[in-house]
């Protein structure tokens, strides 16, 4: 019992310490991708097209809804304390150091995470992969290495796009519903938003989020079972894995950026 | 280059595993340069992975095989890439790249591999069309065509680059009578014209007969039969007789290994024994 016990520890740790040694040897190799992706950018830019275009609404729309709650709730909290002309400041903060790199990669997971997954893994169960590396075509660096690299460049400009767009949805909320002093709501936060502290450390963070569902997402296609049954999993594995890695990297960054 | 006596691929006692599911057990075969080489048997016989050996993309677990001198498995990964180049596989149902028109299927080995002008590449796609009689389905997409016709745009492509060696994984499955003759005909044709070697892995007994050069029938991992079709076809051992002859009985069993039909239906034998 106990011996059986053991070896089925040992057997898990195997496997997972194989899986993880899988993950890094792939991940290297879309790294070592990148001086072949900036000769080739142009599958880089049709990828970028592809995934970003194709999110932008979502994110925009999201971004506004995000943008006019936090307008609401915001006021109410600072006008306890009298300082509501403050509102523009927290609106931007919030959006700048958080909910813009990770909310906007939670729905990249959801939106363009999904689609690679499920683009890969037919890719390989309809034999395509396959196809391409018998001619002589590295599949990792053609088909998986630009679509890495578009979702990892992709990721700041949708991040900002989220931040920008809900700004403007809180000053809808703050300046225009409510009545906050439009000239406060810009004055504070123009003074109290860092280009480097805040900005710059969004833009890191966004990064490091796109890096993260991208190569989720493309492994999970790539190691996909080649049957309908195993690019359904691989989809529903991408989101749930990649949506935990953003939220659990994001406490990591914020410790790592706004503590010290 | 090797000098042209000597055959272009040649395997010796290679064994391969799935797990721990043996699926060739000791094949040693050449495939002679210039000719059609038939690889038949039973489904599941390992035939197609024969191919993906040669392809690089499975490992034997013992033996070697050896594709224009040089050791497969010893191969790095920039001396594979370059051994791949050199040949062209078709697969079951073609895997054609299913976002790209015909035209560009065809054309992407060309412009992966080559700095070719976008004219040259227009005009060596249309004569590979051309050789399959797909010169007019150019602009369809994969999605758009039939299968047959996939299978033979996924020839084009496979011939883009005008390799030494083609490998066709079932070229005959799921044809109409007459795309298989038409299919038969022109795996012959190529590989008179272009001087390419070829290796057709087949269960589909009469059309492969009539344009191999020489046959081999693997059976349970094995080589059960070598020779040219007429050799084959008179062999006397009992599981090529079965083969040929397509007889529902002999050495290969139709029924997977069960457990007697009296004892999964519950019910009780004439005789009343159990």
């Amino acid at each position: 019992m106990i011996v059986r016990g053991l070896a089925h520890l040992g057997w898990t740790l195997r496997v997972v310490v194989a899986d993880i040694g899988h993950a890094a040897r792939l991940f290297w190799q879309l790294l070592c991708c990148a001086p072949s992706c900036l000769r080739r950018f142009g599958l880089v830019r049709d990828q970028m097209h592809f995934l970003g275009n194709y999110s932008l609404a979502l994110i925009s729309v999201s971004g506004l809804f995000v943008g006019f709650v936090l307008g609401l709730q915001g006021y109410y909290t600072l006008q306890r304390y009298g300082s509501a002309s403050a509102l523009g400041l927290l609106v931007a903060l919030s959006l700048v150091r958080e909910l813009g790199p990770v909310v906007s990669a939670l729905l990249f997971a959801g939106r363009a995470g999904t689609s690679l997954t499920a683009e890969i893994g037919l890719m390989k169960a309809g034999e395509q992969l396959s196809a391409m590396e018998m001619m002589a075509i590295d599949p990792v660096r053609r088909i998986l290495a630009p679509r890495f690299w578009a979702g990892v460049l992709v990721m700041p400009i949708l991040s900002a796009v989220f931040s920008a767009v809900g700004i403007l949805g809180g000053w809808v909320v703050g300046v225009l519903m409510i009545g906050v002093d439009s000239g406060s709501f810009w004055g504070q936060m123009q003074s109290g938003v860092d280009v480097w502290r805040d900005v710059g450390n969004g833009v890191v963070k966004s990064l490091v989020f796109g890096t993260t569902v991208s190569f989720v997402a493309l492994r999970q296609g790539f190691e996909a079972q080649p049957t309908p049954e195993g690019v359904a999993r691989a989809t529903t594995r991408t989101v749930v894995l990649a949506s935990l890695s953003v939220l659990a990297l994001d406490f990591v960054l914020t410790a790592l950026m706004f503590t010290i | 280059m090797s000098s042209s006596s000597t055959p272009l691929v040649v395997l010796r006692d290679l064994h391969f595993a799935y797990g721990d599911r043996p699926i060739l057990q000791g094949v040693t075969l050449a495939v002679p340069r210039g000719k059609i080489t038939a690889l038949m048997g039973a489904s599941g016989g390992g035939k197609t992975t024969v191919l993906r050996l040669i392809g690089g993309q499975y490992t034997a677990q013992s033996g070697s095989l050896v594709f224009d001198g040089q050791e497969v498995s010893q191969l790095s990964h920039e001396q594979l890439y370059a051994a791949r180049r050199r040949m062209g596989m078709l697969f079951q149902f073609g895997a054609l790249f299913t976002d790209i028109s015909v035209f560009d299927n065809v054309a992407f080995p060309l412009r992966e591999h080559t700095d070719l002008p976008e004219a040259m590449v227009r005009d060596i796609v249309l004569m590979k069309l051309e050789a399959v009689g797909l010169r007019g389905a150019r602009d369809l997409l994969p999605s758009e065509i039939s299968g047959g016709m996939a299978r033979r745009v996924a020839l084009a492509r496979a011939i883009a680059l005008d390799p030494e060696l083609v490998m066709y994984d079932e070229p005959f499955a799921g044809l109409d009578p007459i795309s298989l003759g038409t299919a038969a005909r022109l795996i012959r044709q190529l590989n008179d014209a272009l001087g390419l070697t070829s290796i057709v892995v087949s269960h589909d007994l009469d059309e492969t007969f009539a344009i191999a050069d020489q046959v081999i029938v693997l059976a349970n991992g094995r080589i059960a039969a070598q020779g040219t079709p007429d050799e084959v076809r008179q062999s006397r051992d009992p599981l090529v007789h079965q083969f040929v002859n397509a007889e529902p009985d002999g050495p290969v069993q139709f029924h997977y290994p069960a457990t007697g039909v009296a004892q999964d239906f519950g019910v009780q034998a004439p005789g009343g024994a159990k």
